[in-house]
C-alpha cells in the first residue's frame, strides 16, 4: 500500500509541475503580456517600459522557474486589476467554491447512490423508471438553465431561498442543486449498471449459498464492488464541476473561484489567469490521487500484488 | 430408513420471451446420508436448475413447483425465504464452478470463511478462524494460517476451489451439492478434489450431490445415477448397473461417446449423437428424444412416455422393454 501510494504521489508530482509550465506558457502564446499590462492605448515606449520593469524580456524559461520558485512559496504575482496579491485573494475565493463543490458533490452522492442501488435491485419497475428519468433530464438540461428555473421558481415564485449571493448557507441551497444535480446522472448510472453487473455475478452467488441475509449480500459484498468505478468518476466529476461552477457560480452571481475566473479572463488579468488555471489543475491533479488511493483501499487487486 | 433429501415431481418453469420454458420436468429422486447421487445430462438438461431449486436459489424469472420437496424431515416447499437462507450454509451447502468471481475479490479468504460459520452460529470471531484453519488443512491447504489474510486472486484456480470446499464445509453441513465442481480445473487438479470430495463425504458421512457432464467423474464418485435429457429424467440407476447395461437409447449414446478401458479398440471411433437438444416449450408430447433416437417409433410422438421402473433404484423413460432397447451406437456412427 505504502509502495503503492508513493507511486502515485511521484506521479501526481510529475503531472503538477507539467501542468505548472503548461499554464504558463499558454498564457504566453495567447498573447504579449507586456501589451496587456500596458493597456490599449499605451505607446511603444510605454510597452517597452512595462516589458522591462515586469521582467518580461528575459529569456522565457528564466520567467517560467522565476514565477515556479515563487509560486512555490506561495507568491503568485499581483494582480493589475486588484493591485493586490493574487494569492490572497484566490484563497478566499476558493474557500467559496470549495464549499459549493463539496455540498454539490454531497448532494449528488446521496441522490444517486440510493437510487442506483434501487434502479438495480428493481430493474424495469417504476423505481427504475423514476431513476432513469431524472439522469436522463440532468443530461439533456444545461446547468446554467436549469440554475434559472430554481431562481425563478424557488427564488422568485416561492421566495424560499435568496436568489444571489454568498454571504450564508441559504445562498448555497439552490447553486448546490444545480451543480450537484449536473454530476448527478454519471453516479447513478454506473452504481445502476455496476450493481446489476455485480448482483450477477459469481461470488453473489456464493455468499447467498452461505445463507446470508440480502441485507449483508446487498451492502457488504455488493456495494462494496459497485462502488469502485464510481470512487474514480467522482473525482473526474469534481473537476468537471470545478469547471461548471464558472457558469452556476455567474447564474447565481456568487463570488466565488469561477466568478473570478470568468472575469479575470474578461479583464486580461494575466497573473490572476495564470494562476486560476495552475490550482484549478493542481486540485484536478489532488483528486485524482485521492481516487486512486481511495480504490487501492477499497479493491485489495489494486493494493495487493 | 428415511432419506436425507425427497425430491418427488420437481418443476422449473422459466419465464422467456418467447414463453414459458419448462426447463425442470417431473424430476423426482431421494438421498440418504453418506450417499453420492450423480446429475449427469448435457449443458441446457436442467441439472444445474434442479439443484438452486432445491437451494431455493433460482433466478428471478423461474418459478419452483414440487410434490415432495423434504430434506431432514422438513417440507422446504413451504420454506420462506428467511428460513431458506437460515438452512443454506448451515445444513445444506454447494460448492459450485471454479472462476476468478467465485470469492469476492475484496474480501480476504479467512473473512469470507469465517463469515459462513458466525452468519449461522454465535461463537467468538476466534472461535471461527481456528475452524476455518482446520478446514483449510483438512483439503490440504499448507500453511492455513497465513492463507487467511490473502486475497482470491492471490490463488490458483484448484487452491480457490478447495478455499470453496471448506467455506461449504464451515458450518457441517448434512448435505452437499457439487455443481460442476471440477470443470474449471486442469486435469490433474480435477483428480485431486475429486478424491478429497469423496473422502471428506465419507468422513462427515454426508450426502452428496454431484452435478456434471463427465461420466469419468460419475464412475469415480457415485453410487446411484440420475441421467438427464432436456429437463427429464431419461433414466436412472446404481452406477455400476449403468455403465455395464445402460437402458435407454440416449445414456447409450453417452457411454458410445467415450472411451472405457477394455471396451473401446484401438483406431476406432468414438461415438456421437446426432442432432440437437430441442429446446421444451409449449405442451410437450410424445418422447422427448425421439428426433435423435434411431430406434423411434411411431409410438414414440404419440404415446406420453412414463419412467418405467425395472426396481426402486432403476428406472428409464423409453417404451422398448429393456432386451429390445439396446442399441449400437458406434455401428450407428460409421453408417453415418
Amino acid at each position: 500500500m505504502l509502495h503503492y501510494t508513493c507511486k502515485r504521489i511521484a506521479l501526481a508530482l510529475l503531472v503538477a509541475i507539467t501542468v505548472s509550465f503548461l499554464s504558463f506558457m499558454l498564457v504566453r502564446v495567447s498573447g504579449d503580456p507586456a501589451y496587456a499590462l500596458a493597456g490599449e492605448n499605451a505607446t511603444a515606449k510605454e510597452i517597452a517600459f512595462v516589458r522591462e520593469k515586469y521582467g518580461l524580456d528575459r529569456p522565457i524559461m528564466v520567467q517560467y522557474l522565476d514565477w515556479a520558485l515563487k509560486a512555490l512559496h506561495g507568491d503568485l504575482g499581483q494582480s493589475p486589476y486588484f493591485r493586490e496579491n493574487v494569492s490572497a485573494i484566490i484563497g478566499h475565493r476558493l474557500k467559496v467554491t470549495m464549499t459549493l463543490g463539496a455540498s454539490a458533490l454531497l448532494f449528488a452522492l446521496t441522490l444517486s447512490i440510493p437510487l442506483g442501488v434501487l434502479a438495480a435491485i428493481r430493474p424495469n419497475t417504476w423505481i427504475d423508471r423514476v431513476a432513469l428519468g431524472i439522469s436522463v433530464l440532468g443530461q439533456a438540461m444545461p446547468s446554467f438553465w436549469f440554475g434559472l428555473i430554481l431562481i425563478l421558481f424557488f427564488g422568485v415564485t416561492l421566495r424560499w431561498f435568496p436568489v444571489s449571493g454568498s454571504s450564508s448557507w441559504r445562498h448555497f441551497v439552490l447553486p448546490t442543486i444545480a451543480l450537484g444535480y449536473y454530476a448527478t446522472p454519471a453516479f447513478m448510472r454506473l452504481t445502476r449498471s455496476g450493481m446489476m453487473d455485480v448482483l450477477s455475478s459469481d461470488y453473489i452467488r456464493t455468499a447467498r449459498a452461505k445463507g446470508l441475509l440480502s441485507g449483508s449480500v446487498l451492502f457488504k459484498h455488493a456495494l462494496r464492488n459497485a462502488i469502485i468505478p464510481v470512487v474514480s468518476v467522482v473525482a473526474v466529476q469534481l473537476g468537471f464541476m470545478l469547471g461548471g461552477s464558472v457558469v452556476i457560480e455567474s447564474v447565481f452571481a456568487v463570488n466565488g473561484f469561477g466568478l473570478l475566473a470568468y472575469e479575470s479572463i474578461a479583464r486580461a488579468d494575466l497573473p490572476m489567469v495564470q494562476a486560476i488555471v495552475l490550482i484549478l489543475s493542481l486540485i484536478y491533479v489532488l483528486l485524482t490521487l485521492f481516487a486512486d488511493v481511495l480504490n487501492a483501499l477499497l479493491d485489495p487487486r489494486i493494493r495487493v500484488a | 430408513m428415511s432419506h436425507l433429501l425427497e425430491v418427488k415431481d420437481l418443476q422449473v418453469d422459466l419465464a422467456i420471451p418467447a414463453g414459458i420454458l419448462n426447463a425442470v420436468r417431473n424430476v423426482s429422486f431421494s438421498l440418504s446420508r453418506g450417499e453420492t447421487l450423480a446429475l449427469v445430462g448435457e449443458s441446457g438438461c436442467g441439472k444445474s436448475l434442479t439443484a438452486m431449486a432445491i437451494m431455493n436459489l433460482l433466478p428471478g424469472q423461474a418459478r419452483r413447483q414440487a410434490a415432495v420437496l423434504s430434506f431432514e424431515g422438513d417440507d422446504l416447499r413451504h420454506f420462506s425465504q428467511k428460513q431458506m437462507a437460515d438452512i443454506r450454509g448451515r445444513q445444506m451447502a454447494m460448492i459450485f464452478q471454479e472462476s476468478m468471481m467465485l470469492l469476492n475479490p475484496c474480501y480476504t479468504i479467512g473473512n469470507q470463511l469465517e463469515e459462513a460459520l458466525l452468519r449461522h452460529q454465535k461463537v467468538p470471531r476466534r472461535q471461527a478462524r481456528d475452524r476455518a484453519v482446520y478446514l483449510l488443512e483438512k483439503v490440504g491447504i499448507t500453511a492455513a494460517g497465513s492463507r487467511l489474510k490473502q486475497y482470491p486472486h492471490q490463488l490458483s484456480g484448484g487452491l480457490r476451489q478447495r478455499v470453496m470446499i471448506s467455506m461449504a464445509l464451515m458450518c457441517g453441513p448434512a448435505l452437499i451439492i457439487a455443481d460442476e465442481p471440477t470443470t474449471a480445473l486442469d486435469v490433474t487438479i480435477q483428480a485431486q478434489i475429486l478424491s478429497l470430495l469423496a473422502d471428506l463425504q465419507q468422513e462427515f458421512n454426508m450426502g452428496m450431490i454431484m452435478i456434471t457432464h463427465d461420466l469419468g467423474v460419475v464412475s469415480r464418485i457415485a453410487e446411484q445415477v440420475v441421467v438427464m435429457y432436456c429437463g427429464q429424467i431419461i433414466e436412472s440407476a446404481p452406477t455400476r448397473e449403468l455403465f455395464s447395461r445402460p437402458l435407454h437409447p440416449y445414456t447409450q449414446g453417452l457411454l458410445a461417446c467415450i472411451p472405457i478401458p477394455g471396451r473401446s479398440k484401438r483406431g476406432q471411433h468414438l461415438g456421437s449423437i446426432p442432432g440437437t437438444v430441442p429446446t421444451p416449450i409449449g405442451r410437450l408430447q410424445g418422447c422427448i428424444f425421439r428426433n435423435r433416437c434411431p430406434l423411434a417409433m411411431e409410438a414414440c410422438a404419440e404415446q406420453t412416455v412414463i419412467l418405467q421402473e425395472i426396481d426402486d433404484r432403476r428406472s428409464y423413460r423409453c417404451l422398448l422393454s429393456p432386451d429390445r432397447a439396446g442399441y449400437n451406437w458406434l455401428e450407428y456412427d460409421e453408417h453415418e
